[in-house]
């Protein structure tokens, strides 16, 4: 087997080497009744050329989103990757590294992602960034759990029914058997109902989460709740799934938001049925020393030159262990990179231009599907490429019927979403064309496509 | 012949930033094709201030600059005890990057998916095989995030019985995310000390009806089977704990033993070890997560299930314990870990895991007359030495930075905590012999260099791009972001 | 190593200066070298009462954290203001700029399961 290098002499010389007559001795430290009579019940290798055969039949019957008029967005979005990206990061000096821990051989991995800490804090007008956490779910999750460590004996937080649910879903589970009470914010017009928000901030609030955009593309009054938030004595927590939305509206951290979670799969990284992605978490200087998750920090060599290190590895499990501000141990290596790549091939102005555009065509297709008879856009208000349309037929049916033509019309929302039960969750990136925009719509009003 | 000669270039590269010229582009967009219109004005930002503007040549060389300063896999030898740096396949890398799995959008219809999540059920299956639990979840991102999900089944079976138990026994050799994962889950941990290896007197005493479960590494931390595991298993579930297994040393035991066999009833599997998809400077990984029968309704959902013919993603699960993180895991290291094993087959398996033991106990034949070996029961895929037997007051910190000069990635250091300077070594299966031959040959030079010329260990590395980097500084005044002056 | 005659001590190496019914606390030099250099010290507010044994502080080093236990009970009475700012006092004066907090006894009878000078020297010689 190609991986695996000894040869049957070699073998025999190491055994003698040890002082033990065959591999069998080798696994004399494991009691008999530990040990597996039977080989293991799985298929006998395959050459490469087999492996790649049968991965390909696999890949085959897969819906590529390339293949498709694809307006899906909903926590992963269809953006177009640069080819750099790829072509850098399949450098093995990158991928085939581990953590950064002996840092003079990893100046690499350890300078890029003090850049993409500081693009991070950049995008989100926070002081602080980490390394990166698993995705923006988990990323909300820990946010929470940070604000209730902060907040002393203030264990409620309140979340948007707004956001993205399957945040919510994490943040429940992390929180499952910890002393946190969570309470549900209903939205009033597609946004976090302010009144109703006012009606629960008292003085056992640990923070507010609300997401910018929101689930429904919808950008929230960010500098409004984190001032009644802070009035309250609370945190403000925002969730950015779609980061893309920072290039174009002020960043949350100009706004008030104390901690700046998200999702960073929109810069540079493939949609890969949901993962893996990135997290990204960024705090204000106060909250520095309890930010979960690994940091960069500059520092020098015993010669003066400049260098990076990990640091305030004080916080971490592999020291406090129970004590630590999370259990997290790796961060998302490789799709910082991927990240770091995107945003400095697109920089400032690129990145403002992608924005442009997205909302641009999520604003002409909200136009021309809101004309259509029966169909209604849900909410008034600003929002980026993501829009909630209210259908005149059951969703179910109206996408199956549209999966004909070869779209993929939205996310239905009635499952999570009661109150929306005909709603359908639009998202339109740079990748869907005028055409296909043109395709959608005339799908939609029951014509010919 | 030992030597620390034989240096490329180590060009220098400053920081994406300071290389910014206003107005240089990297991008290419399509032009709009539809009508320009602009949110209002005052929910627009200003420029992104210190974002940087690059030409793409820029930002090629920048990385590839940056590439050239770190030490991988492919680089040469890693022996970080714990971390399984096996070889990262390519043929992985090819099966991860195939359209039809990297384009595929999570929100698109199951029935359109076939493919992808035949694949994962597969997996499933496999990695049930290979550990011997019928019930496997892939959603966990990372092995931490599978120790909390295994914490959190483990309560959650707890709390369907009407039991509340508040404490969880962890070994003082266990990995930090053990301790961190059971207080997430609002457990108090209490330590038992191992000689070695845990006693069943040991955690006997420490075993009553308050205590949820025992927490193991098999093999620990220290690369020794825990021999006493099954009567262990038997006095926990006889007071009605359930056991739990880290399985970040699954490479020591492929086809030889199967944890879901000998008791354990949840273990966490690191496919970015022993399943050869790669750390990547620290991520992305996978932590799926294997229980018995009575702990599967509490899995995460969704998860992969095949009804008739057709694969589906089964939500329909009351007691499942919620979603620790958004869709379905991290499939693209699923893709890269399965195509692993159709690679290596069951007896492929089974032989890494030989060749794996093979050579760890080869390097502790070389080396154990000259480094401190603070524990003599027999090694399986990782060993470990203690600094004790160093001369002129070195320390394995020292060692570690020396060997950067002899052309290696330093071992584990400084863990397990129970060993004094710890210095723990794991060869992996895909290293020849020459290889261990030559890294054994650089560690017995520094410990004669110890003795003889004490200042090459204190003042290495010399021969990597810094020097020792000041981390006292770096931790009393942080320096996290780059600010323009 | 130093061991000042004047001081009293704990297992948990914290050194203690009476004056009367206020202690003067911070931790010696053994344990500053055992940390390595210190990167951050947390402490508590004055008007914070701790019961012998408690937690009352935290020094945090590169590789290490350590809480600092309070070696009798009491109320904090003053805290070292300049600390958090030059954590590396701590290990260039643990006995003298490197003080930690100054706290009234509850109850003076406590200062005597404290060690003297000699008694914490050979506790830390013999290990």
């Amino acid at each position: 087997m190609r991986y695996l290098p000894h040869t049957d002499v070699e073998v025999q010389q190491m055994l003698d080497c040890i002082g033990v007559s065959s591999m069998e001795d080798l696994f004399s430290g494991i009691p008999e009744n530990c040990r597996l009579q039977k080989p293991l019940d799985l298929p006998a290798a395959l050459s490469e050329s087999e492996v790649m055969s049968q991965l390909k039949v696999l890949a085959e019957q897969n819906s590529k989103i390339s293949d498709w008029d694809a307006f899906l967005g909903g926590g992963a979005y269809n953006h177009f990757i640069p080819t750099v990206v790829d072509h850098l990061v399949s450098r093995s000096e990158f991928y085939t590294a581990y953590t950064p821990y002996q840092p003079e051989i990893s100046q690499g991995t350890l300078q890029a992602i003090f850049e993409f800490q500081t693009m991070i804090c950049q995008l989100t007008g926070m002081d602080v960034a980490n390394a990166s956490m698993y995705d923006g779910a988990s990323a909300c999750a820990e946010a929470v759990l940070l604000t209730v460590r902060a907040g002393k004996k203030r264990r409620k937080v309140l979340l948007s029914e707004a956001l993205n649910p399957q945040y919510r879903e994490t943040v429940a589970t992390y929180c499952r058997y910890l002393d946190v009470e969570l309470v549900d914010i209903p939205f009033q017009n597609g946004v976090t109902d302010q009144s109703a928000l006012a009606a629960c901030l008292d003085d056992q609030v640990a923070s507010v989460v609300v997401g910018y955009p929101n689930y429904f593309g919808q950008v929230e009054d960010i500098a409004a709740i984190a001032e009644m938030a802070q009035n309250a004595g609370a945190r403000l927590v925002t969730a950015v799934s779609e980061p893309l939305a920072l290039a174009l509206f002020k960043a949350p951290g100009e706004m008030g938001a104390d901690v700046v979670v998200g999702e960073g799969q929109s810069f540079g990284i493939p949609v890969s049925y949901g993962g893996p992605g990135i997290g990204f978490f960024a705090v204000k200087k106060k909250d520095m020393r309890v930010l979960p998750g690994r940091l960069v920090g500059e520092t020098v060599d015993l010669e003066g030159r400049r260098g990076f290190v990990l640091t305030l590895a004080t916080r971490e499990q592999h020291i406090r262990r129970e004590k630590a501000t999370s259990n997290i141990c790796s961060n998302q290596g490789m799709c910082t990179l991927m990240v770091g790549i995107y945003l400095a091939l697109h920089g400032k102005q690129g990145l403002r231009q992608l924005a442009e555009i997205n909302y641009a065509k999520a604003a002409y297709a909200k136009a021309q599907i809101g004309r259509l008879e029966g169909y209604d856009i849900a909410f008034s208000g600003e929002g980026f490429n993501e829009f909630v349309v209210i259908c005149p037929e059951p969703v179910a049916d109206l996408k199956r019927r549209l999966e004909q033509d070869g779209i993929l019309a939205g996310i239905a929302l009635g499952r999570d979403f009661p109150s929306l039960e005909r709603g359908l969750l639009v998202c339109v990136t740079e990748q869907n064309s005028r055409e296909q925009i043109d395709r959608l719509v005339s799908a939609l009003a029951g014509g010919e496509v | 012949m030992i030597s620390t000669e034989g240096r490329g270039l180590v060009l220098d590269e400053k920081l994406l930033f300071e290389q910014s010229q206003p107005g240089r582009v990297g991008y290419s967009l399509p032009t709009l094709d539809v009508p320009a219109v602009t949110p209002e004005k005052q929910l627009l930002r200003d420029d992104i201030k210190g974002f940087p503007e690059l030409s793409e040549v820029d930002v090629v060389r920048h990385y590839t600059r940056l590439s050239t300063w770190n030490y991988g896999v492919d680089s040469g030898f890693y022996p970080l005890g714990s971390c399984t740096m096996k070889y990262n396949p390519k043929v992985n890398e090819a099966a991860a990057r195939l359209p039809g799995f990297a384009e595929i959008h999570p929100q698109t219809p199951e029935a359109l998916n076939q493919g992808a999540l035949e694949l994962m059920y597969n997996l499933q299956r496999d990695l049930g095989e290979v550990s011997g639990f019928p019930a496997i979840t892939l959603q966990p991102a990372a092995g931490a995030q599978g120790e909390f999900v295994g914490m959190l089944t483990i309560r959650a079976w707890h709390e369907a019985k009407g039991q509340k138990r508040h404490k969880v026994i962890i070994p003082d050799t266990a990995h930090g995310t053990n301790p961190a994962s059971a207080a997430l889950c609002g457990y108090e941990v209490i330590t038992v000390a191992s000689e070695g290896v845990l006693s069943k007197a040991a955690v006997a005493e420490l075993m009553d009806d308050d205590v949820a479960a025992l927490m193991v590494t098999n093999p620990n931390t220290l690369g020794l089977f825990e021999s006493d595991i099954r009567e262990i298993c038997d006095l926990v579930h006889e007071r009605g704990g359930l056991v739990y297994s880290d399985g970040a040393n699954l490479n020591a035991l492929m086809g030889i033993s199967r944890p879901g066999d000998i008791g354990i009833d949840v273990m966490h599997f690191n496919l970015h070890k022993t399943f050869s998809t790669p750390h990547g400077g620290g991520g992305p990984g996978a932590g799926p997560v294997g229980v018995v029968e009575k702990l599967e309704p509490f899995l995460p959902k969704p998860v992969v299930i095949k009804e008739n013919d057709a694969y589906k993603l089964d939500y329909d699960r009351p007691e499942s314990i919620g979603r620790v993180k958004s869709f379905y895991g991290h499939f693209g290291v699923l893709v890269r870990a399965y195509s692993y094993i159709l690679s290596m087959g069951g007896n492929g398996l089974k032989r890494a895991t030989e060749m794996a033991v093979l050579n760890a106990n080869y390097i502790r034949a070389r080396l154990e007359d000259e480094y401190d070996l603070p524990y003599k029961q027999r090694s399986l895929h990782e060993v470990v030495f203690s600094e004790a037997a160093l001369a002129n007051n070195c320390h394995t910190l020292d060692v570690a930075k020396r060997l950067i000069d002899y052309g290696y990635h330093p071992p584990t250091i400084y863990f397990p905590l129970v060993v004094h300077g710890a210095l723990m070594i794991e060869p992996t299966e895909t290293e020849s012999k020459q290889m261990i031959d030559e890294f054994c040959d650089a560690l017995l030079a520094i410990a004669e260099e110890a003795k003889k010329q004490p200042e090459k260990l204190k003042m290495a590395p010399v021969r990597a791009k810094v020097k020792r980097l000041d981390e006292a500084t770096a931790a009393r005044k942080p320096k996290l972001i780059w600010e323009k002056d | 190593m130093d061991f000042p005659e004047e001081l009293k001590y704990t297992e948990e190496h914290e050194w203690v200066l009476v004056e009367e019914d206020v202690v003067t606390i911070g931790i010696t030099d053994f344990a500053q070298e055992q940390l390595g250099d210190v990167v951050f010290v947390e402490l508590p507010d004055v008007g914070d009462h701790f019961d012998t044994g408690k937690s009352f502080g935290v020094v945090e080093s590169v590789k290490a954290v350590s809480d600092v236990y309070a070696p009798v009970s009491g109320e904090i009475v003053e805290v070292n203001e300049d600390l958090p700012d030059e954590p590396e006092v701590l290990n260039n004066s643990p006995y003298e700029d490197g003080w930690m907090v100054k706290l009234k006894l509850t109850d003076t009878a406590e200062l005597n399961e404290l060690m003297d000078a000699a008694a914490y020297q050979e506790f830390v010689e013999k290990d």
